[in-house]
């Protein structure tokens, strides 16, 4: 029996296919098969090529192989492009009104969709229902898929994947594994949804790939919901001052963006800092430099992120590895940026945002909202009051009695501006650097690193972000130790000293081209031996990272 | 008139003479008529930018909140929709927001946020030494422009008309009781009210003399055409002579954007069990 087998879905954009790949995953999901597909586009609306793989594993997993089982192609560039991955046995399923005479199983997929009185789109239907008739999977699993998903419209496309079904023979019957399905969640809704669990209120935000499908998501479920504020303004600069306004006013506010947008709001993040206002931004991560590759992915912003803003002042910063991960950990960054009142970034890049990942509910144990520390109504109000733990207790505008006064100039602790006394200036200071220290603290006492792999190898790699997901079953093939830094921003130090005890040789495995994760390690003491790097916009493949490690190690 | 106590003991540091003295002033007596209108003081928020404007925020003891240079208006704009029940008021320069954050200006009408918009336009970059802004006259000889500026002034009214803006308004610090009317009614005023306040800068631009000449109080103009507000608007260009009108110049309803973005707002108590929901269908 197969442990895993991957799927490639491809056509041209427009054609659905990444729907196509959805439906494909939830089909093998019910199946009990865990699921990862990563999502390829380019920038643009219609024509090019877009494709997905599906990659099904009785384990979990969050990368993909370059080699496939099964190429299903709606045209013939997909087929051209891609049939150099396909294994031995592998299968192709074809839309053959575009693909003339190739072995495997040809569906007119347009003229089957049309004779049935279908839209162009639904043609997916009859590929997907002759995949499911090689895979074997029962007819009923398919219709029942097909009613929850399409409602009203099911029909039709019940039909044409009938169609499709017939059409094909069973080939290589896969098993349906005896666990329960996981929800098939991408890293952007994760982090929509550890948002909202924290307590989320208002969502401001200006598109830009990879982290428009936040926007997009949470304007979707808050048609039914209708808790929040989503606000789409005129651009990012007005996007963190408002995001920094409805945080002052009270709102637990959260604002997203990649690294061009990110970049015009650096000058806020300071202002976040200063006036001690608590924000969460997260930063999907894009190729660079400017405009880069707007559709694909790369870690090159983590040196940017980590001392983005002019002064000093601290951000909270976590670097989810998955769906689950960007779950909590953007619920973790919620709650820490409100209890330390200073902005949180959550760094993803796009293969956390929109691949798609499963996630086990159990996570949801993992946040909670927790309050700051709210002012308790006694005695004078300063919005900036020195106290032992640097932390200031929160009041908001509206609060009768008081006044609250927000600054971006040094102030002293009623927040009235400060220039004369450096008795002043060093103490209001210090009453900020105060709090970072306990926040480092606080970070000392929480997960802020994974060891996967061999925990006792002298050999391990070091990995960030969406690398995670193939470091760690290389890390496991390999019997090598594999060590992933959750929070980067105050970084836990010590933790990471232990992590690398006894190790003699470390290597770090990034998709950038500087080797960023290196150059901060060793800022914090750590030397990193070597480093694998790609910076092509896609993310490390199984076979050729395992290459890649095989000649560093 | 200060029912309350607006004051604070902090040491004001504008110029003798400045202009802005006038507004700190009219602002005080609005917020106190307000105030005996039934507006709790609790619920006024001023924002500011960077700039000599910005320092009223020092001498008023309201809820405040000092931003970045340009974005007095962004903060504003999320602290109105963060909370539609505050009376949110901004202070900015024509340096802050006709030049640095003038995108927001324009959105900010575009979108008939309802909030106050006082700008306090000395035509020049005051708090920087002097040079010249979007409002200063071509061929103004500042720091930057020894020669004189090669730019036109551009009319700030026309911009916020056909920005959307609807609520309209010029005041003139040197006609304090004027300002002030100005102010509450910019306050009751459900949608984006926008105040131009001419404001003499007597370190770099000392345009009082000018100004006490030129300036005329709108009687009986019809707030609701676009037509007799442009007229009216044209008199002058903030380049050369010609009569200056102060009072409101155009003001018509519209559907507030803080209002609408907040309708039917919810708190859900358990949103564990929404999330469950959510995720069921995720199989």
């Amino acid at each position: 029996m197969k442990k895993e087998f991957s799927i490639l879905i491809g056509g041209a954009a427009g054609e659905g296919t990444r729907m196509s790949g959805q439906l494909i995953g939830k089909l093998l999901n019910q199946y009990g098969w865990r699921i990862f597909i990563y999502e390829d586009y380019q920038s643009l609306i219609t024509g090019g090529h877009n494709f997905s793989i599906i990659r099904a594993s009785q384990e979990r997993i969050s990368a993909s192989t370059e080699k496939i089982d099964y190429l299903i192609a709606l045209n013939e560039e997909t087929f051209l492009k891609h049939k150099s991955r396909l294994r031995q046995d592998g299968i192709i399923i074809y839309n053959s009104d575009q693909i003339k005479n190739e072995k495997g199983i040809g569906i007119a997929a347009l003229t089957i969709t049309t004779q049935l009185g279908g839209k162009p789109i639904m043609k997916n239907s009859s590929l997907l229902g002759a995949l499911g008739k090689v895979l074997g999977i029962e007819w009923q699993a398919i219709e029942d898929l097909l009613k929850r998903e399409f409602g009203a419209k099911a029909e039709l496309n019940l039909k044409i994947a009938r169609a499709g079904f017939d059409l094909a023979k069973e080939n290589q019957k896969i098993e349906k594994l005896n666990q329960k399905p996981l929800p098939l969640i991408t890293g952007n809704e994760a982090v929509a949804l550890g948002a909202l669990k924290a307590g989320l209120e208002s969502y401001i935000s200006y598109p830009m790939t990879p982290a428009s499908s936040i926007l997009h998501y949470l304007a979707a479920v808050n048609q039914d919901l209708k808790n929040l504020v989503v606000f789409q303004p005129e651009n990012e600069i007005e996007v963190i001052n408002a995001a920094i306004g409805s945080a002052f006013a009270g709102k637990r506010t959260m604002l997203g963006s990649s690294g061009g947008g990110f970049a015009l709001m650096v000058e806020a993040m300071s202002l976040a800092g200063q006036s001690e206002t608590p924000i969460v931004v997260v930063e999907s991560q894009r190729p660079g430099p400017a405009t880069g590759l707007p559709t694909y992915t790369a870690q090159g912003d983590l040196l940017f992120v980590l001392s983005c803003g002019h002064g000093d002042f601290m951000r909270f910063v976590v670097v989810p590895g998955d769906a689950e991960e960007a779950f909590y950990l953007t619920g973790l960054a919620m709650n820490m940026a409100w209890k330390y009142q200073l902005p949180a970034i959550v760094l993803i890049d796009k293969e956390i945002s929109e691949d798609t990942f499963n996630l086990d509910e159990s996570v949801l144990e993992k946040v909670e909202k927790k309050e700051g520390k709210l002012w308790d109504k006694k005695g004078e109000y300063k919005r900036y009051l020195d106290t032992k733990d640097g932390i200031s207790p929160l009041a908001f505008p509206g609060e009768s009695g008081i006044v609250v006064k927000g600054t971006s100039y040094e102030h002293d602790e009623a927040g009235i501006t400060l220039e004369e006394s450096e008795t002043d200036i060093k103490k209001m200071q210090d009453k900020r650097l105060r709090k970072h220290k306990a926040l480092e603290e606080e970070v000392k006492k929480i997960e802020s690193i994974k060891i996967f792999g061999n925990k006792n190898s002298d050999k391990a790699i070091i990995v960030f972000g969406s690398v995670k997901g193939a470091a760690i079953e290389l890390g496991k093939e390999m019997n090598i130790k594999v060590i992933q830094p959750l929070i980067f921003q105050p970084f836990p130090k010590e933790k990471m000293r232990e992590a690398i005890s006894g190790v003699k040789k470390i290597i770090t495995i990034e998709e950038n081209a500087t080797a960023q994760l290196a150059q901060f390690l060793s800022g914090q003491g750590v030397k990193v031996d070597d480093s694998i790097l790609k910076y092509t916009g896609r993310p490390f493949f199984i076979e050729e990272l395992r290459e890649e490690l095989k000649k560093k190690l | 008139m200060n029912k309350t106590n607006l004051d604070l003991p902090t040491k004001n540091t504008w110029c003798p003479g400045c202009g802005n003295f006038g507004i700190l002033q009219a602002i005080k007596n609005a917020i106190s008529i307000l105030e005996q209108k039934g507006v709790k003081k609790e619920n006024f928020v001023l924002t500011t930018g960077i700039g000599c404007h910005a320092k009223i925020v020092d001498y008023i003891n309201i809820n405040t909140f000092y931003g970045l240079h340009g974005r007095a208006l962004a903060a504003a704009v999320g602290i109105k929709i963060g909370n539609p029940n505050l009376k949110v008021l901004t202070c900015s320069g024509d340096g802050d927001s006709y030049n640095e954050g003038i995108s927001h200006l324009v959105y900010a009408a575009k979108r008939n946020i309802d909030l106050t918009m006082m700008i306090h336009d000395n035509r020049n970059f005051a708090l920087t030494t002097g040079q010249y802004s979007a409002t200063s006259p071509r061929g103004f000889k500042g720091r930057s422009t020894p020669e004189g500026s090669q730019e036109s002034a551009f009319n700030p009214l026309e911009l916020m008309l056909a920005s959307g803006a609807t609520f309209i308004a010029r005041g003139y610090t040197a006609k304090i009781d004027h300002l002030t009317n100005l102010i509450v009614q910019a306050v009751e005023h459900k949608g984006f009210s926008f105040i131009d306040i001419l404001d003499p800068c007597v370190a770099w631009f000392n345009t009082y003399e000018d100004y006490n000449k030129r300036v005329y109080e709108l009687k009986d103009n019809n707030l609701l055409s676009k037509e007799d507000a442009i007229k009216r608007m044209w008199e002058w260009d903030y380049n050369n002579g010609g009569k200056i009108a102060i009072g409101v110049f155009y003001k018509i309803e519209k559907p507030a954007f803080d209002v609408e973005v907040n309708s039917g707002i919810v708190k859900i108590d358990n949103i564990d069990n929404k999330i469950k929901e959510i995720l069921a269908k995720k199989i």
